[in-house]
Formats: structure tokens, sequence, C-alpha cells
């Protein structure tokens, strides 16, 4: 499973000149509105051209100007989950979701049995399109493109025109999808809890440049990388649901940095699961607190402090083998005399846990 | 009431039959026409637009002179075709269809210029990345999406032909059994003294079939729209 991109040239007002490579389950294209995400992908399905452009995936080239080779669209087993999903409106949902199946003559089938369980379509089956929740064209869509058998899914931003609960109501299906399908996905997202949810691999995309690569949990805590600019740079730490205390609500994750106390989750006990932490969220303190009402206290050492912005640093700090980001004032990082190589705590409030952004992800204890 | 005299039997099968060819001749080339303007940028696309609205402005008269001029035995379309494939337009009820058909013309392929922009194209795309190729995806999305548009073209089409008279008279003449349809025979009654009464029972029948055409049309557009509606 590999996917190998470069493209050069003008759309519209947009320049862009991207190039990335990835072997993850989940590539995540992360970046601000506007900086060539969609683009990207959209080249990737061939519904838009570059007069520079290389697209390989899994060996298979789709798409090298310098060989002269451009597949149409319907020759590329992409699958393509569009934002506004994009069902016919004329066709029912079983309908919608054989569509792609008629193509796929020749390849091993992906069932609908398979799809439905996969997705939770079973319901829906004999219902029309239009009278769907969002939500639910969503797993539609996204069901429709797996039928077609592809070898790359691209989800562009899946869950943007979703409310808060539609998106929790979706996103386990995306965990289930990552894992379960065994096709790559390209994910289209400005959402730093979705991308940390679920991307094994990340792409920062920034005015139709790439500008950074490299596996989620490195890419979100590096402080170089513009991310600060966004004003969310976040430690994702991978553990396992160690035990869940229902009296208080409270659930206990083993991490790398060692112990964390969050709001009750839903996954069983020894679930891996993956949370984020947002630098914003943390507290630093040169001693052991004590009479504190945050439940988090990790020791560990200052990395690195990082270049400041105004008033803002931001600092990272080794707890274990993880890493914590933690944004402070630099008044604050004078007074406390933080350097590099300084013991500390980090401080994290139960509650500054994101549930939307602490989700189920297998295979990353291994990590 | 209905007893009608052959001539007028006539003139309504003859009617019908006119109307029926411009629609069903017109139908595919008013789509790819319709599909044209409203999806590509072409030199001409503006040209093209205002020659498909032309018989819509001009003067029916002036239409059918100039299908005379043009497709009659000596005009250089009309001379070629009846050479090459035998079809001759001049004075027959084929005349009459072809300029029932140019005056519907540009209703019909504003019907559907107006539901093939309103369609969303992404869709088009959908199918594609779905495996379709171009044809297939125009048959099992795009037709079906601007069908409520087709019908409504279709009919607006059939109703204008049932009514054409000036070109079709310019054109091919007033031939019972051959070109006189119903306007024409309205109109040769309403010259003949005692003609009133039966010019009376024509225009009520001729109006009648308008009505059955439009609502028949309402009832297959409303079926259709409530299939293919957007969400």
């Amino acid at each position: 499973m590999s996917i190998d991109f470069e493209a050069r040239g003008r759309i519209g007002d947009l320049a862009l000149d991207a190039a990335f490579r990835s072997d993850g389950r989940l590539t995540a294209l992360f970046g601000r509105s506007g900086a060539g995400k969609t683009t990207i992908v959209n080249i990737i399905a061939g519904l838009r051209r570059l007069p520079h452009e290389r697209v390989v995936v899994d060996g298979a080239v789709l798409s090298d100007t310098a060989q002269g080779i451009r597949l149409p669209p319907h020759k590329r087993r992409i699958g393509y989950v569009f934002q506004d999903a994009r069902l016919f409106p004329h066709l029912s949902v079983r309908q919608n979701l054989l569509y792609g199946r008629y193509f796929a003559r020749g390849e091993t089938r992906t069932g609908l049995e398979e799809v439905c369980a996969l997705l939770g379509l079973e319901p829906l089956l004999q219902r029309g399109v239009t009278a769907l929740s969002g939500g639910e064209k969503q797993r539609v869509a996204i069901g429709r493109a797996l039928l077609a058998h592809p070898r790359l899914l691209l989800l562009d931003e899946p869950l943007a025109s979703l409310d808060e609960a539609r998106k929790q109501e979706v996103m386990p299906y995306l965990e289930r999808l990552r894992d379960e399908a065994g096709v790559p996905i390209v994910y289209v997202s400005h959402s730093v809890a979705e991308v940390a949810r679920l991307a094994t691999t990340l792409v920062l995309v920034e005015d139709g440049r790439v500008t950074g690569q490299g596996g989620a949990q490195d890419m979100l805590s590096r402080l170089d990388l513009g991310l600060a600019e966004e004003r969310d740079t976040a430690a994702v730490l991978d553990g396992v649901v160690a035990k869940h205390d229902e009296a208080v609500g409270l659930t206990t994750l083993r991490t790398q940095a060692g112990e964390l106390r969050v709001p009750l989750l839903a996954q069983n006990e020894g679930t891996p699961v993956r949370a984020l932490i947002r630098a914003r969220d943390v507290m630093i303190a040169t001693r052991r607190p004590e009479g504190l009402s945050a439940l988090n206290v990790l020791p560990g050492v200052v990395k690195e402090i990082g270049t400041a912005h105004g008033a803002i640093v931001e600092i990272t700090i080794a707890c274990g083998e993880a890493t914590l980001v933690a944004r402070l004032t630099r008044y604050s990082v004078d007074a406390l005399k933080l350097a590099p190589g300084r013991k500390v705590y980090g401080i994290v409030k139960s509650i500054a846990f994101d549930p939307a952004a602490t989700g189920a992800f297998p295979g990353s204890e291994s990590r | 009431m209905l007893d009608l005299t052959p001539q007028e039997l006539t003139a309504i099968g003859l009617s019908l039959k006119v109307a029926s060819w411009a629609t069903l001749v017109a139908l595919p080339l008013a789509v790819l026409v319709a599909l044209l303007l409203s999806r590509c940028r072409f030199p001409g696309r503006l040209l093209l637009g205002a020659l498909v609205l032309l018989p819509l402005v001009l003067p029916p008269v002036v239409t059918g002179y100039a299908l005379l001029l043009l497709f009659g035995r000596q005009g250089p379309l009309g001379s070629w075709l009846a050479d090459n494939l035998g079809l001759i337009f001049a004075f027959r009820w084929t005349g009459a269809a072809l300029a029932a058909g140019v005056m519907g013309f540009p209703l019909m392929v504003r019907a559907i210029q107006l539901s093939a922009e309103a369609m969303d194209r992404g869709l088009e795309e959908a199918a594609g990345t779905l495996g379709a190729n171009r044809l297939f995806a125009f048959l099992t999305v795009t037709l079906p999406l601007i069908a409520p548009g087709i019908i409504a073209g279709a009919i607006l089409c059939f109703a204008r032909a049932m009514g054409e008279f000036g070109a079709t008279i310019t054109f091919v003449s007033n031939i019972p059994g051959e070109t006189q349809t119903l306007p024409t025979l309205i109109y040769t009654l309403t010259q003949v003294p005692g003609g009133d009464a039966a010019a009376l029972r024509l225009t009520l029948i001729s109006a009648a079939i308008s009505i059955t055409a439009l609502l028949l049309s309402e009832v297959v557009a409303r079926a259709v729209g409530r299939r293919v509606k957007a969400p």
C-alpha cells in the first residue's frame, strides 16, 4: 500500500507545487481551507489536471506527464467520498451502493453484506437517499466507493458539513474503515481532533505546498511546522484503556507518558486508544504540585524550547517514551528558568480531553 | 356533436402525425444542442444559441420562406436531400413536420438547457470515480436527472407543432390530405361562407388536444420530478 504524489502548476488562484509519499493506512492531508488539499485529491482521482503531475498508487502509474500517461477517472479505480456525498438522487440507497460494482468485474468483489455490516447500512438499504441524514449520506457514499473495489479511497472532509453529534456518529465507522476495509485512505481535513484520532501518516499542506510529512504523532508535536500558526500544536498519546470508574465517571488510560485519567470513554477495557492533548491545555510545574484539582501530573524532562511568537512559547517535554507539548508565556519560561534537560511536571486537567479526539486505534500501542 | 367530416378527420390525423414526427426527430438533436450550450465553452457558442432561438423571434412567415429557400426542390439542402436520400419536403407532410419541428425546437432546447444547468455536475464526476465512462454516466445519471426538462420540452414542442400555421402555410401551402393541418383547415373554413360552425368545432378540438397534452406533461413531470428531486 503506497501512494506517490507529485504535482506542479496552477489551478485558478492556487499555485500548487506539492509532493509526498506515504505507505500509511490512513494518510491525512492536513492544512487550512484553501491550502490546496482538495485540489490534490482531485488530481489523484483524475478530476483536475496539471501540466506536471505524477500519481502512482501501489505501483500502478495513474498519471505521469513525463511519460505522457494520464488515465481518465473511470479507469483509475480511486474511490472518492466527496464532502457533499454526491449520492444519486434518483436511485435508492441499494442502487447507489451497487452503482460501481458493475464496473468492478473480474476483481475480488467486496460483498454488499460485508460493506453493510462494516458501515451499518442494512437498515437504510430500501430507502431513498433524499431522506437520509448528513451522517447517513456520508456512510452510504463511503460504502458506494468501497463497493467499486478501489485501490485507494479519498475522503474529502467527510465530516465537515455535519454537526458535532453527527460527527461522533460517523467517527467510529471511519475507524473501522481504516482498520478493517483493507483499502488505504487519503483523508482531507483541517481539524486537529479528526486527524489525531484517525491518521497514521500526516502530510501538512500550506499554500499549495507540502511543508512536512511523517508519522502522525511526530508531526502533531513538532513545533516548527506552521502548526503553531494554526494555534493547535498537540501531543498524541497512544495507550490502552486500563479501567473504568463509573462511580466518578472517569476512565484511566495507560499511555507511554504514564497513567491518564479522562472522562469516561465508551471503549472496553483493554482497547488500544489514542488521546490528543493540546499544547494550550498543558501547564508546567517545576515541583510536584500539591492541593491541585487537575488529576494528571506527568513527570518529564524539557526537550526543546520553541521560537517565541509574541508573548507565547511552546516547549516539548519528554515523558517516558512520549512527548508532550505545552504552550506557555515567555515570561513563565524565564521565571521558571526552563531549559532543555530540566526536570518538570506536565499538568493536564481531565476535562481538557476532547472526547471527539479520543478513539480506538489498534496497532498503535506497538509503535 | 362529434360528427366530423372526412376532411376534418384527415386534418386532425395529419396534425397529430406532423406534431409527433416533429417532436420525435427534434428531441435527440435538442438534447445534444442543450447540453452543448449548457456544458461546453466553444467559439461560436453564443452564435449557436442565437440561431436556435431565431424561429422564436422571427415572424413565422419569414421562417417558412427561409425553409422554402433552403429545403424547396431548388434549394441547396432540398435538392441534395431529394437526390441522395429521396427525402422531399416541398409541399409534402414531411415539410409540414420540418416547419413544425423548427418552430418548436427553441422551446425544447430552452427547457432541457435549464434543467441541465440546474443539475449538479458533481454527480457525473462521482459516477466517473465509480468506474462509469462518459457514455454510461450520461445514460444512468445525466439523462434521468434532466428527464423532467426533456419531458417538458417535448410537450411544449408538440403543442407548438400542433398550432403551427405561418411557417407551414408559407413553406408547404395548404393541400388537403397532404399539408392541410388543423390550423390551416380552420383558416380555410373561416375564409368560406358558412364555415363558421365547423371552424368553431375544430377550434374546440384543437384546444382540447393542447390542454390534454399540457395536463399529461404536468402529470409525467411531477412523477419524474418526485423521483429525481435533488436534496
